[in-house]
């Protein structure tokens, strides 16, 4: 199987997240980096297919050079080739992200071949916008299925799980397909010494991005409304057992 | 006019569909759009949160419910029937459909949105720790509302229904639901009343068992963060978070968790938490309503005890 999956380079805020004086990005100056853990399984099973049914995957990002930290991640988890779309400057909007990927999608199948199947994250860390995997699902006129917690390959056919209120729903999707799949789906491996040696060494391709801005401009981030609550202090230790109770009792939790 | 796309599983409609409804209907004339037949009966009840009219569509194909079936049938009717906006819920299949609409319409899409104002629309990223104003250039505006954001009040019309035919290509079938499992029937993490959660504090898989028996003696479940799922300790399905799941409880007993953004937007909802912690800095121990500091392993087991004991 042809694979290939799509990350996005995202930092990663601890306790809360600070916005830049300008009001256009996050203040990244105290953070790492990292991708959405959606992605990171979107990667794993990757692997996993390649493990199991041969063949090769591919990981692409669209973001700063920097991003080259999270192709060479998913490389070192045994992701074999990878594919840098460099942009500069603010993040793009969706439809232009979509646009670009999918391009550099189409060049890079006139050259190899077909990926048989697509990876994306349900929606990325950062803006979530929950859109980015169907444009361009829908830009190569393939079927794509969101929240996906189950993947199986059956011949030419995917069986795909997801989770709904009513239970879980199967879908059957015929291949060459899309995914949009959601942490749960696997428990990602750590990166090995030999993994992370292998990583550096590969071979960054990388594909200049074209695409029109689209419909959706962003004017400000703002905080979002924080819950102040002076916290009480029930005790420490199990001597605060009692107390606890006490609280337990006073909300209704206990009757 | 502003047409809702109204969420529904084999006709029974979702919560986050009255939300959407309702805050429609504060915004301008609002339509319904019902897809498959299985909708018909929902008339009334779409009419209680004040839309004037329902556009039903049926298609044999439209059985069950399938992203791009769905999505193709919001895109035809934003050509026939031109609304100024078009609304639904930003659920799974919400967000999912209103995304395939907007790549065939190639039109922007705006995903959670929290609030409409004067000077754009502000919505929420990082699952809600941040907020982005933002602005659409588009003949119709494609939204989708984050769910909680706007209340589900009613304002009872009675709705008039007509029918909306659309032409429909067979193959898109490849994406409807084929089969379900339901699920057993139970407290779920996402309902229970009590959630008592473990993190890293924890230590191990194994100790998990005092915070179960806690949970079990206040008819709770067992929930825990992204670093115990991501060591194996617990299952995902148990995960608490931005990629996890929001909870509501009316407590929330989060023990040895550092309380990380990602973390505290799925457990914010919760109507009291209480922070177990030997860390008085932590980030959970300082916005909490309670807190007891120390350990765990100890602290977890005396409140059982004490449970248990008042209980007789
Ligand atoms: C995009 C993204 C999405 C994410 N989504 C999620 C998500 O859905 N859910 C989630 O949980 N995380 C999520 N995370 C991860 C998150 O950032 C944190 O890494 C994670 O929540 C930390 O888990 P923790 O609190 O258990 O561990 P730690 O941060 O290591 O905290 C352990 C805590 O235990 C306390 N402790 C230690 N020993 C004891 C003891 N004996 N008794 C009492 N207290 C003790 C320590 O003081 C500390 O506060 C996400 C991250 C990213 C980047
Ligand atoms: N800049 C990007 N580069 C590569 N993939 C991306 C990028 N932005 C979004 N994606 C992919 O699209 C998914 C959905 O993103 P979004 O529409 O922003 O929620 C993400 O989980 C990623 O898999």
């Amino acid at each position: 199987m042809r694979i290939l999956v799509c990350v996005k380079r995202v930092p990663a805020p601890g306790a809360r997240i600070n916005i830049a004086a300008d009001g256009q990005a996050i203040d990244t100056a105290f953070l790492g980096f990292t991708m959405s853990p959606h992605e990171e399984c979107a990667v794993e099973e990757a692997v996993q297919l390649v493990e199991k049914h041969g063949g090769e995957a591919t990981v692409l990002t669209l973001g700063p050079a920097e991003a080259d930290e999270q192709l060479r991640y998913a490389a070192s988890l045994g992701v074999a080739n990878a594919v840098l779309l460099p942009i500069t400057g603010p993040d793009w909007d969706p439809q232009r992200t979509a646009a670009a990927i999918a391009a550099a999608i189409a060049e890079l199948e006139a050259a190899d071949g077909v990926f048989d199947l697509i990876l994306f994250g349900n929606e990325s860390a950062d803006s979530g916008g929950f859109q980015v995997g169907v444009r361009v699902a829908h830009a190569l006129a393939r079927p794509i299925v969101n929240g996906i917690k189950g993947i199986e390959v059956q011949g030419d056919v995917l069986v795909a799980r997801r989770e709904a209120d009513v239970g879980v729903e199967v879908y059957e999707i015929p291949l060459p397909a899309v995914l949009g799949v959601k942490e749960g789906i696997n428990l990602p491996r750590y990166p090995t010494l030999k993994g992370r040696l292998a990583s550096k060494k590969v071979a960054v391709a990388q594909v200049v991005p074209d695409a029109e801005p689209g419909g959706q401009k962003m004017v400000t981030l703002m905080p979002a409304a924080e819950q102040v609550s002076a916290t009480v202090i029930l005790g420490t230790g199990p001597e605060a057992a009692a107390a606890v109770v006490d609280m337990l009792e006073e909300i209704g939790v206990l009757k | 006019m502003i047409l809702v796309v109204v969420e529904h599983d084999r006709g029974t409609m979702s919560p986050a569909s009255w939300e959407a409804l309702a805050a429609a209907r504060k915004l301008g004339e609002t339509h319904a759009l019902t897809i498959g037949e299985a909708a018909d009966g929902l008339v009334e009840e779409i009419g209680a949160f004040g839309a004037t009219t329902v556009h039903q569509v049926h298609d044999n194909l439209l059985v069950d419910y399938g992203p791009e079936l769905w999505g193709e049938v919001v895109a035809q009717a934003v050509t026939a029937l031109n609304p100024t906006m078009v609304l639904t819920t930003g659920t799974d299949r919400g967000n999912e459909v209103m995304a395939h609409a907007a790549a065939i319409l190639d039109l922007p899409m705006v995903a959670n949105v929290v609030e409409f104002g004067d000077g754009g629309l502000v919505r929420v990223r990082w699952g809600g720790s941040l907020l982005e104003r933002c602005t659409l250039e588009a003949p119709t505006h494609l939204v989708t509302i984050a769910h909680h954001a706007f209340a589900a009040d009613e304002s009872p019309t009675s709705a008039t229904v007509t029918q909306l035919s659309v032409q429909l290509d067979p193959t898109l079938g490849r994406t409807v639901v084929r089969d379900r499992v339901e699920r057993a029937a139970g407290v779920t993490l996402a309902t229970a009343p009590v959630v008592v959660s473990g993190g890293r504090g924890v230590g191990s898989a194994d100790g998990f068992a005092p915070l179960q028996e806690l949970a079990t003696a206040l008819a709770g479940v067992v929930g825990c963060s992204r670093a115990v799922t991501n060591l194996g300790w617990r299952n995902h399905t148990d995960q608490v978070g931005q990629t996890g799941t929001r909870i509501a409880p009316d407590i929330y007993i989060a023990c040895g968790i550092s309380g990380a953004i990602q973390h505290w937007v799925g457990a914010m909802a919760s109507k009291k938490i209480l922070a177990i912690n030997t860390d008085p800095e932590a980030n959970m121990v300082t916005k909490a309503d309670y807190a007891v500091i120390g350990d765990l392993h100890q602290v977890v087991p005396a409140i059982t005890a004490e449970v248990r004991r008042r209980r007789g």
